[in-house]
Order: C-alpha cells, then sequence, then structure tokens
C-alpha cells in the first residue's frame, strides 16, 4: 500500500519542448492518499493516460519526481514499484484455464499453491468467474477476457497500487453497471490505492472518492464527485461532469446585482465578486433550472424523453438554457418561464469560479 | 420505399444468427435496434444491406424484392465504430469519395461536399488528412460519407462508441437533426437504453437473435411486452422479483406487503413476476411510493446528480437511482419506498400482464 506523492511533474514526447503545447503534461503536482481510490478524468489528449504511465513508470518523466510513501521511485522500473495494471483490451494468456491465469501473477510472486487456491476462488466468486475456472480463456467472449484481466489485476493484495486504464470499454453496458459497483465494493473491504483513467464521467463519479478533472496537460479541479457536481471551479468542469452539462451564460454584474437578459439572478458568490473580470458568466446546471410562473421567459425548442426524467431544451435571446423535468411532471407549453436555484447558480470570471 | 424483412432468418452452420423475424422500417424513420453484443444486431444489419444473405425469408425495397442483390446494387451507407476513412485522402476527397464512384459533375460534388461538411462541422479541415484529426472529427467524417450519397437506407453500428462521452453526447443530439426531413431510412445499434431513449425514432429491442418487440421508443420503453423486453430496455438493469397476488394485496417476500394498485387490479390471484425500474424505488417518501422495502447497502454511488443504491434484499442484489444525495453506509439497512403503480406483471411464460407504465 502506498501513498504517491508527484512533484512538479513535467512530461513532453519532444526532444526539446520549447512552446506551451509541447508539453504533454505542464507542471503538475498532486498528493493520493493510501487506500484511496482516484479517478482519472478528461477527454482524449488531456494527459490523464501519460501521468497514468508515469505512475507506473511505463513512461520516464521530463522533469519532476514521484514518491511511494516519501520513497523516490522516478527512476524505478514498473516491477520494482509493485504494481497491478488492468488495460482497456484484455491482456491473458489464451492458452490458459481462467484458474490459472487468476493465479499467474500470485504464482509469479512465489506465492504457495494453497494461499494460490484461496484468492483465486475468492476473486471469481467475486467477477462471477466460478463456474468458468477449468475451461480455456480462449473460448470466451471479449466481456469474459476483460473480466480474467481485471481478477489479474485484483488478484494480489500486497500490490502498491492498482491501476485501470479504461477497463470497460469492451463490455456491455448491462455488465458495465455490475462491475463497477463490485470494483467499488472490493475496494471498500480491501482499502488499497486504486487509480482509475477513464473520459467516461459515469464511471469516474461511480467510482472514485476523489475525481481528478484534467484538461490540456493541467489539472482543473479536484473533488469528490458531489463537489464537483455541485460546485464546479471551473466552466470546463461543469460542462464536461453532468449530462446535460452545465448551462454557461453570459451575464453581467454591478452593484452587487447579478442580471442576465435583462432578469435579476441570484448567485451563491455575487458578494465575491470585485469587479476585475474580463468575461463573466452565470453557470447553473440543468438540475437546478425551474419552470415557474415569474421569472426568465424562454421558448421551448426540444423535449427528449430520458425515461426517468425529461431533458427540455430552451433558448431565449442570450442563449439555450437546459433544464430536466422528472417523470410525471407537466412541462408549460405558454407563458414559459424559467428560475434557477439561487444556491446553485454561481459566477465565473474568465472561466473560473470566483471566490 | 420501406425496407420489409419478410420472415427473415440466418443460420451459419448449427447455429441460429437471427430467428425468423419480420420488420418494416418506414421511410424518413430513425430506428434503434436495442440489444447486447451478441443479440444479433450486427448480422441484421448485414442482411439490410446486402452484405448477408437470408438463409430464409426474403428481403422488399419499395415493393421490389432484393433478397439476393448485391450490397453495390443497393443505395446503402454503413457506418462502422471503427472510423474507416481513406488515411491518403483529404477530408475533402474521403466525403466526396462516393459521389465520384457514382459519376456525379465536380460542380455538384463540390456542392454537396460543402454542404454536408457544413452541416458536421467539418468545414475548417476539408484540406486536412484523417490522421491530423481527432477521433470526433474522423467519425464525424465517415458520417458526412454516409449521407452525402442520398442513401435510401443507413446504418449506424455503434458508430459513437470509441469516441469520448462529451463527443457521443454532442454528437447523439445532432445526428437525428441530419436526418430531419430527409425521406431515408436510418437503422442505429447500440448496446445503450439511454441512447435509445435519447434518440426517440422507433426502437425494435433484440435479445438472442429475435426481435422481441418493435414500435415508438418510449412506447416500447414504457410498454415493455414481455419480461425480456424489459430487460433489455432498462439501464441500470431492471429489479425482477417473484411475487403472489392474495386477496388484493401483493406480496413479496415474507415481509413486503401492499395493497394491489392500477399496475395489477384486473389480475387474479397467483404467482407473477414483478419488474421494478431502479428510479421507482427511492429513499424519499412521497405519494406515488405505497409499498416499503428494506435491504442491506452493498454499494452506495453517489454523483452529485444522483444516488445509485446497489442493495441485498432476500438474497438478491436490488438497485435503486434517485435524484439528489441520499447517502448510505455500507453495510447499513437502507429503507426504500416503492412506486408499485409503476410497476410490471408478467405471467409465467414472461408475458405481460398488468403494468401502468
Amino acid at each position: 500500500m502506498a501513498r504517491i506523492s508527484i512533484e512538479n511533474l513535467r512530461q513532453s514526447y519532444y526532444p526539446n519542448p520549447q512552446r506551451d503545447e509541447d508539453w504533454a503534461l505542464k507542471r503538475l503536482s498532486l498528493d493520493l492518499a493510501d487506500g484511496g481510490a482516484f479517478a482519472l478524468l478528461g477527454p482524449s489528449g488531456c494527459g490523464k493516460t501519460t501521468l497514468l504511465n508515469l505512475i507506473s513508470g511505463l513512461l520516464k518523466p521530463t522533469e519532476g519526481r514521484i514518491l511511494f510513501n516519501d520513497h523516490d521511485v522516478t527512476e524505478a522500473t514498473p516491477e520494482q514499484r509493485n504494481i497491478a495494471q488492468v488495460f482497456q483490451f484484455p491482456v491473458i494468456y489464451d492458452t490458459m484455464t481462467v484458474y490459472d491465469n487468476l493465479a499467474f501473477p500470485l504464482r509469479n510472486r512465489g506465492v504457495g499453491e494453497k494461499d494460490v487456491d484461496k484468492k483465486v476462488r475468492e476473486i471469481a466468486a467475486m467477477l462471477d468467474l466460478d463456474r468458468t475456472l477449468s475451461k480455456r480463456a480462449s473460448g470466451l467472449t471479449a466481456d469474459g477476457k476483460q473480466k480474467i484481466s481485471l481478477g489479474r489485476g485484483l488478484v494480489r493484495s500486497d500490490v502498491n497500487v492498482i491501476m485501470f486504464d479504461e477497463p470497460l470499454t469492451v463490455i456491455d453496458q448491462h455488465l458495465k453497471w455490475v462491475l463497477r459497483s463490485k470494483l467499488k465494493e472490493l475496494h471498500h473491504r480491501i482499502r488499497r490505492t486504486m487509480i482509475y483513467v477513464t473520459h467516461d464521467q459515469t464511471e469516474a463519479l461511480t467510482f472514485a472518492d476523489q475525481v481528478v478533472v484534467m484538461k490540456d496537460g493541467e489539472i482543473v479541479q479536484i473533488g469528490t464527485p458531489i463537489e464537483l457536481f455541485e460546485r464546479p471551479k471551473h466552466t470546463f468542469v461543469g460542462h464536461f461532469i453532468g449530462s446535460p452539462g452545465m448551462n454557461v451564460l453570459p451575464c453581467q454584474v454591478a452593484g452587487g446585482r447579478v442580471t442576465f437578459a435583462g432578469n435579476v439572478v441570484e448567485a451563491v458568490n455575487t458578494k465575491a465578486y470585485r469587479g476585475n473580470g474580463k468575461k463573466l458568466e452565470l453557470g447553473v446546471r440543468p438540475e437546478f433550472v425551474h419552470f415557474a410562473e415569474k421569472g426568465i421567459p424562454v421558448e421551448i425548442v426540444k423535449v427528449a424523453d430520458a425515461g426517468r426524467f425529461r431533458i427540455v431544451e430552451t433558448r431565449n435571446s442570450e442563449g439555450k438554457i437546459n433544464l430536466l423535468v422528472r417523470e410525471g411532471r407537466d412541462i408549460p407549453t405558454q407563458n414559459v418561464r424559467v428560475t434557477f436555484d439561487p444556491g446553485h447558480t454561481q459566477i465565473y470570471e474568465d472561466g473560473w469560479m470566483v471566490n | 420505399m420501406a425496407l420489409e424483412l419478410k420472415n427473415v432468418s440466418k443460420r451459419v452452420g448449427a447455429a441460429t444468427h437471427i430467428h425468423e423475424t419480420s420488420l418494416v422500417l418506414e421511410p424518413g424513420t430513425f430506428n434503434v435496434l436495442l440489444g447486447t453484443r451478441l443479440a444479433g444486431r450486427k448480422t441484421l444489419m448485414q442482411l439490410m444491406a446486402g452484405l448477408e444473405r437470408p438463409t430464409s425469408g426474403e428481403i422488399w425495397f419499395a415493393g421490389h424484392n432484393v433478397t439476393g442483390v448485391a450490397v453495390q446494387k443497393r443505395n446503402v451507407s454503413m457506418v462502422y465504430q471503427q472510423f474507416i476513412n481513406y488515411a491518403n485522402f483529404t477530408v475533402y476527397d474521403n466525403i466526396a469519395s462516393p459521389l465520384r464512384v457514382a459519376g456525379i459533375s465536380a460542380r455538384e460534388i463540390d456542392s454537396r461536399v460543402n454542404e454536408a461538411a457544413e452541416l458536421l462541422r467539418l468545414s475548417p479541415m476539408l484540406k486536412r488528412r484523417p490522421s491530423e484529426l481527432s477521433g470526433g472529427q474522423q467519425q464525424r467524417t465517415a458520417i458526412a460519407r454516409a449521407i452525402v450519397k442520398d442513401s435510401d437506407i443507413i446504418l449506424l453500428d455503434e458508430p459513437l462508441a470509441n469516441l469520448d462521452y462529451k463527443l457521443r453526447e454532442e454528437l447523439r443530439d445532432e445526428l437525428p437533426k441530419l436526418f430531419a426531413g430527409r425521406d431515408c431510412i436510418v437503422v442505429y445499434a447500440t448496446t445503450e437504453p439511454s441512447e435509445a431513449l435519447l434518440f426517440g425514432g422507433k426502437t425494435a429491442t433484440l435479445f438472442e437473435g429475435r426481435v422481441t418487440q418493435f414500435g415508438p421508443t418510449s412506447e416500447i420503453y414504457r410498454h415493455p411486452n414481455t419480461l425480456t423486453s424489459a430487460r433489455v430496455f432498462s439501464d441500470p438493469p431492471i429489479n425482477v422479483a417473484e411475487v403472489r397476488k392474495v386477496n388484493g394485496d401483493i406480496i413479496l417476500g415474507d415481509k413486503v406487503k401492499w395493497k394491489v394498485g392500477r399496475a395489477a387490479q384486473a389480475l387474479a390471484d397467483g404467482a407473477y413476476t414483478i419488474a421494478i425500474r431502479p428510479h421507482h424505488i427511492i429513499p424519499t417518501n412521497g405519494s406515488q411510493e405505497k409499498a416499503t422495502i428494506e435491504g442491506r447497502v452493498l454499494v452506495a454511488e453517489l454523483s452529485g446528480s444522483e444516488s445509485v443504491i446497489h442493495f441485498d434484499m432476500n438474497g438478491q442484489t436490488w438497485v435503486s437511482q434517485s435524484h439528489g444525495i441520499h447517502p448510505f453506509e455500507v453495510g447499513s439497512t437502507a429503507k426504500l419506498h416503492v412506486d408499485v403503480d409503476r410497476s410490471y406483471f408478467f405471467d409465467a411464460n414472461g408475458a405481460l400482464v398488468g403494468g401502468a407504465g
């Protein structure tokens, strides 16, 4: 088990990085507490996989240090770092049985057969592989093979950290739910440091205690799923997390009052604004916009049925406002007006939340 | 110009990939094929395209029997999960390629390529090669090529599966707009129930090589004809349990009992299978929730917008999905409330016998 500290890490794939965009990771410091469940979340090209490969030792950083429990491992090989990894596609031995595949990482470390058997059966039961243990891995579906990969990553209890790189990509939707909750259940039980890389917000938010949101080689915000949802520090986080993302609307602030499209709006951080921003925006999630008798006049553009709620796209002179309407509730047809929940409306200054 | 599958089946050796299926797809419709990767979606699409020949049955298009007519002779486009573009062509030439093959004039090609590029927001990238584009732009190029030639049938096989979550959200919103006002038949295959719902249009639920139900999407979602259709069209998985109706009560296990509501009013006393959607089991007690259940919390997933609680009741895993933040300690006992009127009742054969939807 390990606490992982990352100090002033920079990574470039170019021999002579000059410009800002030459850096895949710009300059990054981060502390990951021992035993935590972390997600690295961001769009493709944000540097999340680079960061994972630096922590695992598959890559050597251009600058900076990585420490496991205050011990410098920057120059150590993946083997020396004592980690387990699960990749996007199954990495297994096709000719071996499921049992032998799961046992491999343990036998490789010289674990006795009695303990091997106990651990293999425990992991197999958790992943519903117990009935296929004696089968050859080659006969399994993509789902089944990826479950073995997960099992191989989870079977050893002496690793410093378990890393997952988009592990559910090849898994069917129905099974994703099951495997995600199994992983979380397992983390709760063994409390080993886990790092999970994904572009899928649902996976990140349901698996992790702490989510690291990345963009263009930098960390934009670190927080619990609830913090990222309720108080996105940057409009990017507001947009990237949540489906649909946060509404970001142009606004003015003057004399301690916020106005949007000529309507006075309340925001949580109005008082903190000191009047120096170039671009001012209002952020409010679709979950916190409601139809009301009095409020901002809008026009309904589109209604999409998502089952447990409907996504209503509305528009006024200043832009598009999405809102969610729960199943069974009505959508007005005439004199349509919306209000924003004052406790969940924030002002952003040049993209960053005013505070 | 409808596409008709008449008693079509497909067997490969001893394996039946598609059981006898009849379907009519109308022009100007967006049709979703919903099912797991092994349900037969791909085979069904290949039959529709003419890439595979049915073992039995006939395929008709616009009143003509086209069974056995090769894909080249049908006016069909396909987009796959893996983006397929010509690596040494520019985006412009990639989009133009099907029109050049068809021998259309250069001026006409130019106007149609520009129009397709505009729709898919590729106009600034027309001179680039696919390797200089992001994954989303590459897939948009493949989609532009599929729509540029005015095909009668456009088949999209999980085209968004390899894209980033946010990009998927954006394209999911754009796709139906691209086809609005056209009279082509669009068929879109996905494993994700939420995607089918958001597209609207029509949905066919697929399970083990059979189309279990076909019709307007929200109708299929709210009125599944069988337990199988309900299972295919539920995300997270729908909760299923055995219940009994006795003297106006519904009894679940040995502790849970409620007065029969509109979902089961007309049913005779006896044993049934009940299916309850996760979002109809919630931690708060409202006027709709007429039954209360208890279970041991296995996992609590709190994303900020919603809480998904996995819990154990009578040795079975259940899922509750609710709006907002509802924390539960793992291992604690959760008390949850069920909107029983929105549940479904199935008979011993799995056919729907009661349910308000």
